[in-house]
């Protein structure tokens, strides 16, 4: 049943092979209530995506059961069109920097070398290359100079930063970010945003869990609208107007924000 | 006495113990470290305490086919079981009901406990006569500790330790961001489970020397203390083993040092000793270092204010304010600034200027993460920077740096 829902008439392993991420029948419950319902989601390989929705339409959970962090009730998923478990090397996930204690006692260096987890195995010693590619990756983020610091005297924009650097690190193809421009500062939003795009340059694939509708057409080149269902997906153009916001937001934008986004839009 | 359980030599016995206790330590503080910083402190208190069915089980299992009740590994063995049944039953309460985890630990805590006890006076009536010893693993018993003893408990403590050290970063990945470990394809729940199985472990191992009842204080105590002192988390596991090792070595040696000093409660204080110092004397986090810390800030911030009204001839009202200038020799007590006063209050408002540069500009942000109104400014720039921002200030050069 789930299964003709989702398809909508299409054949479910038509284009994943050209796919960084293909999602197909996504649903989860956290419950009763379903917080994303029967979800198809496809992203190309080197764009730079938004998955865009009212609060409580499920742009997170979406993410974090696309990769299994939480246990979706049905669904698959693929990544570069094979299934998760043996493309999880080529993903980097960025998760809201609210779900971890800054308290922990370690230091911003250290958090970034979380990142070469796999090149450090289970008992190899940190060496020197380690140390000057998590530098590198901090300096990419213009964090360098806070290498030693303890994570708790960061700034939130700060802390952004250092997970992405630690994303970084991981050499993905792949990049997930939940809500990385949440409550960060001017500064913060700059550097992200010129990161992720240098990504995009060479050639890798981003996908970003976004709330500011204003920088939408500045930031990305396709959109996914969703509200517990799938609202809509494809390029900015298609996808971002004034109906989809419409169908997705409903009620809770108000107009003045319509108007000036239809402005934005077109 | 004293120096004589210190140096070893106060007898078989007590030499047994000291050094079963100092394995203890270490791998009790090592192990608890990792469930300290995974914020599951009190999950070791339900573990600990649901050992006490298997351990009379176990009693009732040898005493029914011919064998020694008293056997150790054999009562660890059972404790071991009902510990793990335990901890099963918490992972499925809080997984799949909608308790929470301090209520599913009470729970499974109490409920074992009192099995335990049950089964412990059940035991007390059936006249076995070799019952006696079994209420020693609430409170731990080291009089009677024999050699076979002391090798059970060596041998579980450093397989412990080494396992601890082998799964070291990987526990510490799923402490700091589990989601962030589960994305990475880490098992999060199996090496959460495996964390457990070693608190576990620890439990069992320290059953006869400190008791179930106090285990859960050598688990976490030693963390807790060597947190005051790192912010490193590699660090807060050695310290911990440093910590947990001293306070079994010396609370063994402490007991044997006088008649009648119960050996497990005494590590406990002994540990709790540690804790208390680095409470109060920590140099960061400790409570003395943030009390001076409060005081010192709120006389610089005086003094700041102080100078800053000098140099915009404004009066100082607050009395504390006026008597830290005076006291400097930055003002007289009414109020007028002296010769090196005005210095200081000119190069005071001049650095406040040199400060709201450094904050408009993105290439100094790591200077300007350090700003707290108060900082001179050749402590966070080199000379050359000053002289930089100087020329972008222009006005008077003349002030002196």
């Amino acid at each position: 049943m789930l299964d003709l829902v989702s398809n909508q008439g299409t054949s479910p392993t038509d284009t994943l092979g050209d796919s960084s991420l293909a999602i197909r029948g996504l649903t989860v419950s956290y419950g009763q209530k379903p917080a994303v319902f029967s979800v198809d989601m496809t992203v190309q390989p080197g764009a730079m995506t938004a998955i865009i929705g009212p609060n409580g339409a499920g742009k997170s959970t979406m993410l974090k059961a696309a990769l299994g962090i939480v246990k979706p009730l049905s669904g698959q998923v693929t990544v570069f069109g094979e299934p998760l478990e043996q493309q999880r090397a080529r993903i980097a996930y960025v998760p809201q920097r609210a779900s971890v204690d800054w308290d922990f006692p370690t230091r911003v260096i250290d958090v970034v070398l979380m990142g070469l987890y796999r090149e450090l195995g289970l008992l190899g010693r940190v060496r020197s290359r380690h140390k000057a590619k998590a530098m590198d990756c901090l300096h990419r983020v213009g964090m360098r100079d806070f290498a030693d610091r303890q994570i708790g005297q960061l700034s939130g924009g700060q802390q952004q930063r250092v997970f992405l650097a630690r994303s970084l690190a991981q050499d993905a193809d792949l990049y997930l970010l939940d809500e990385p421009f949440a409550g960060v500062d001017a500064a913060t939003e700059k550097a992200i945003i010129g990161v992720l795009k240098s990504l995009k340059d060479a050639g890798k694939t981003v996908v970003v869990v976004h709330h500011d509708l204003a920088t939408v057409t500045d930031y990305f080149d396709h959109v996914f609208l969703i509200n517990t269902r799938k609202v809509a997906e494809g390029s900015v153009a298609e996808a971002f107007t004034a109906d989809t916001l419409q169908a997705a937001y409903g009620g809770r934008l108000a107009t003045a924000q319509v108007d000036q986004l239809s402005r934005v839009v077109g | 006495m004293l120096s004589d359980a210190l140096l070893l030599q106060l007898g078989y016995n007590a030499s047994l113990v000291a050094i079963g206790a100092t394995l203890l330590g270490v791998s009790a503080g090592v192990t608890g470290t990792f469930l300290f910083l995974r914020k599951r402190a009190l999950v070791s208190d339900a573990i600990s305490h649901a050992t006490l069915p298997g351990v009379c089980l176990a009693f009732m299992l040898m005493v029914a086919f011919g064998g020694d009740g008293r056997n150790l590994v054999g009562l660890l063995l059972g404790s071991a079981v009902s510990a793990w049944i335990g901890l099963l039953c918490l992972n499925w309460l809080t997984r799949n009901t909608r308790l929470a985890e301090d209520a599913a630990i009470g729970s499974v805590l109490s409920v074992f406990f009192g099995l335990g006890i049950v089964l412990l006076t059940v035991i007390q009536t059936m006249g076995v006569g070799r019952q006696a010893g079994l209420e020693g693993f609430l409170l731990g018993s080291t009089a009677g500790m024999l050699w076979a003893d002391a090798v059970v408990i060596a041998i579980g403590g450093a397989s412990t330790l080494a396992l601890i050290l082998l799964m070291r970063r990987p526990m510490t990945l799923v402490a700091f961001d589990p989601e962030y470990a589960a994305a990475r394809g880490l098992p999060v729940d199996r090496i959460d489970l495996a964390m457990m199985g070693l608190v576990m472990a620890v439990t069992v191992v320290g059953l006869k020397i400190v008791g179930l009842i106090l285990i859960v204080a050598l688990l976490i105590i030693p963390p807790v203390t060597a947190r005051f002192w790192t912010e490193r988390s590699d660090r807060v596991v050695l310290l911990g083993g440093i910590v947990g090792g001293l306070s079994g070595y010396l609370g063994a040696a402490l007991s044997a040092s006088a008649p009648n000093l119960p050996t497990g409660p005494i590590i406990v204080l002994v540990s709790f000793g540690f804790f208390a110092i680095s409470l109060f004397l920590a140099p960061n986090r400790g409570v003395l270092a943030a009390i001076l810390r409060h005081f010192r800030f709120q006389r610089r911030v005086h003094l700041r204010q102080g100078l800053l009204a000098l140099a915009q001839g404004q009066p100082i009202y607050e009395r504390l304010t006026l008597r830290l200038l005076t006291r400097a020799g930055l003002a007289r007590a009414d109020g007028v600034a002296t010769e090196a006063g005005k210095a200081r209050a000119a190069k005071a408002l001049r650095d406040e200027k040199r400060w709201e540069v450094i904050r408009s500009d993105q290439t100094h942000e790591a200077a300007a993460a350090l700003y707290d109104g108060l900082r001179d400014i050749e402590t966070v720039l080199t000379k050359d920077q000053i002289v930089e921002i100087d020329h972008q200030i222009g006005g008077p050069q003349g002030v002196p740096a």
